[in-house]
């Protein structure tokens, strides 16, 4: 069972949360090539070690979490808002 | 077809020995002889230098890949390396279900395909693998859910695939323990395939493994793949915790793990990491003679030879690579469990485990080369790697020796995602948490 600390709601456990994917892909430009775009569809670091990745707290506050967790361990070191970015020294 | 391998001592390595070729005569042999006369199923060979076809992964799909690299297409200059010992990966953690009852046509022909080697199979690498087509049976609790079943049974008869509609009496006699009238998820029928059904997982790959032995492959075991050496765009060999390997081909067959290896070539897969959990129960005299999948729910059931029914459920739902799983799928499939077969509220769960899986962003697997020469890639079977295990390792065989997709996996190649022609099984988007 995780327990994925809200910064709204407080620590809760995965069941009021829905996954909601890699947290590091971003849009390419509308002119981007037809390459960029199938990266940022298809393509997935899919990292064994830290992972951004995004979670909805559906079952609480109804906003979308940018967490950093790990996949192996399943530890979660670091829980923001969706503008926010992880600390630097921890880069993805 | 792949033709028998030959059970005599094949040239490659003075120290090879063969186990012999099995049969009802060897076995009263062997028994009147104190069963001393036994070796080993297969050899277990120090890496050369140099191989023609290096194969990682020493699971289903890297076994019968080059044992059909050398039955077929007589490549035997094969190595297979595998990080720990034989078959402890997908192969020994999946829930053992054959069948080819699939939606998109592609995929019925390819899931087919398998199936017809699964039924000539342990002919063909003369060892008993207990395939036992019991038959798999969905059910269907709404009429939404008849009309889309009977579409897909209509699919797989075009196909030449078998299928039948079975009512509501026909399942009860069938399944004695099916809830047909459950308050919330009625069972109004049923969709059979009747050469659906099982087999023993870990003799597929030991079975593969002798066979590909046999044929003068090596399998080493304890062989970590550390990097993929290249040069001018092309593959040249692996690094490996025993020291660099050349070779004219890799194949990458780690399911779970194509992420992490194809990044060391340097590449991006359209892949994510799942951890799918399956359960077996305490041993009970035989209740259920097929393979039985819910359909208000992700739950499906057999039952083994000993006696233990094993089931499984979904994903867990985020990306891990921890062969584990955790509680709240614990909870939903086993609730699943007793809401379908109220009789199993009693019994125990003797064991859960987790196997980590390549889910692809279509639901699909991948039989492909790759932008990398020379790199060729088997993976991303999300949760059907192991009925695919024959058809895999043939069309990939096939891929490394011609140089060309073999005509029932093509649509099967890496390029379809950029191109736009995914198998979305599913019809759910490029959502791996969702296949």
């Amino acid at each position: 069972m995780l327990r994925i600390p809200c910064p709204w709601c407080g620590t809760r456990d995965e069941v009021e949360f829905r996954y909601r994917g890699d947290a590091t892909q971003s849009r390419p430009p509308p002119e981007g090539t037809p390459e960029e775009f199938t990266r940022y569809v298809y393509g997935r670091d899919n990292p064994l070690g830290w992972h951004l990745e995004w979670w909805l707290h559906v079952g609480g506050c109804r906003r979308l979490l940018k967490v950093e967790r790990h996949t192996l361990s399943h530890e979660i070191r670091w829980v923001g808002a969706p503008s926010d970015l992880p600390p630097a020294e921890r880069a993805v | 077809m792949p033709s028998p391998p030959r059970f005599s001592a094949p040239a490659a390595g003075p120290e090879r020995t063969s186990s012999g070729r099995y049969s009802l005569w060897r076995l009263l042999r062997e028994g009147l002889g104190g069963q001393r006369g036994w070796s080993r199923a297969w050899t277990k060979a120090a890496p050369r230098p140099h191989y023609r076809v290096v194969v990682v992964g020493g699971g289903g799909h890297g076994l019968a890949t080059a044992y059909y690299l050398a039955a077929t297409h007589g490549i035997t200059d094969v190595a297979v390396l595998e990080r720990g010992p034989l078959g402890l990966g997908n192969v020994a953690r999946n829930t053992t279900i054959i069948r080819s009852n699939y939606f998109q046509p592609a995929n019925v022909r390819f899931y087919e395909f398998s199936l017809k080697l699964w039924e000539s199979l342990e002919r063909t690498l003369n060892f008993n693998a207990m395939v036992s087509q019991r038959g798999t049976l969905n059910l269907f609790h709404t009429e939404a859910q008849r009309d889309l079943f009977t579409r897909r049974a209509n699919l797989m008869r075009l196909e030449g695939v078998d299928a039948e509609a079975l009512s509501r009496e026909a399942v009860k006699a069938l399944v004695p323990l099916v809830d047909l009238d459950n308050g919330r998820y009625p069972v109004l029928g049923g969709f059979l395939q009747p050469r659906g059904g099982t087999v023993r997982h870990d003799a597929v790959a030991w079975g593969y493994a002798r066979a590909a032995s046999e044929a003068g492959v090596d399998i080493v075991e304890h062989c970590a793949v550390t990097g993929i050496r290249h040069q001018g765009g092309r593959v040249t060999g692996v690094e490996t915790a025993r020291g660099f390997i050349g070779a004219d081909v890799v194949c990458l067959a780690v399911a779970g793990y194509s992420s992490e290896l194809a990044r060391l070539a340097g590449l991006t897969l359209p892949i994510e990491t799942h951890v799918l959990q399956a359960f077996v129960t305490e041993g009970l005299k035989p209740v259920l003679d097929v393979v039985l999948t819910y359909g208000a729910g992700h739950f499906y059931i057999s039952q083994s030879d000993k006696g233990g029914l094993v089931f499984g459920g979904a994903i867990d739902g985020y990306n891990t690579y921890g062969q584990r799983g955790t509680l709240p799928m614990v909870e939903e499939v086993t609730a699943a469990a007793v809401t379908l077969l109220p009789a199993l509220s009693r019994v125990k769960v003797l064991r859960q485990w987790g196997g980590v899986m390549d889910m692809s962003m279509d639901g699909s697997p991948i039989i492909s080369q790759t932008p990398l020469a020379g790199l060729i890639l088997n993976g991303g079977w999300c949760y059907g790697g192991f009925k695919a295990i024959p058809a895999g390792g043939f069309t990939t065989a096939h891929l490394i020796a011609h140089g060309a997709p073999h005509p029932v996996a093509a649509h099967l190649d890496l390029g379809r995602f950029a191109a736009g022609r995914t198998v979305d099984e599913r019809g759910v988007g490029p959502f791996p948490y969702l296949h």
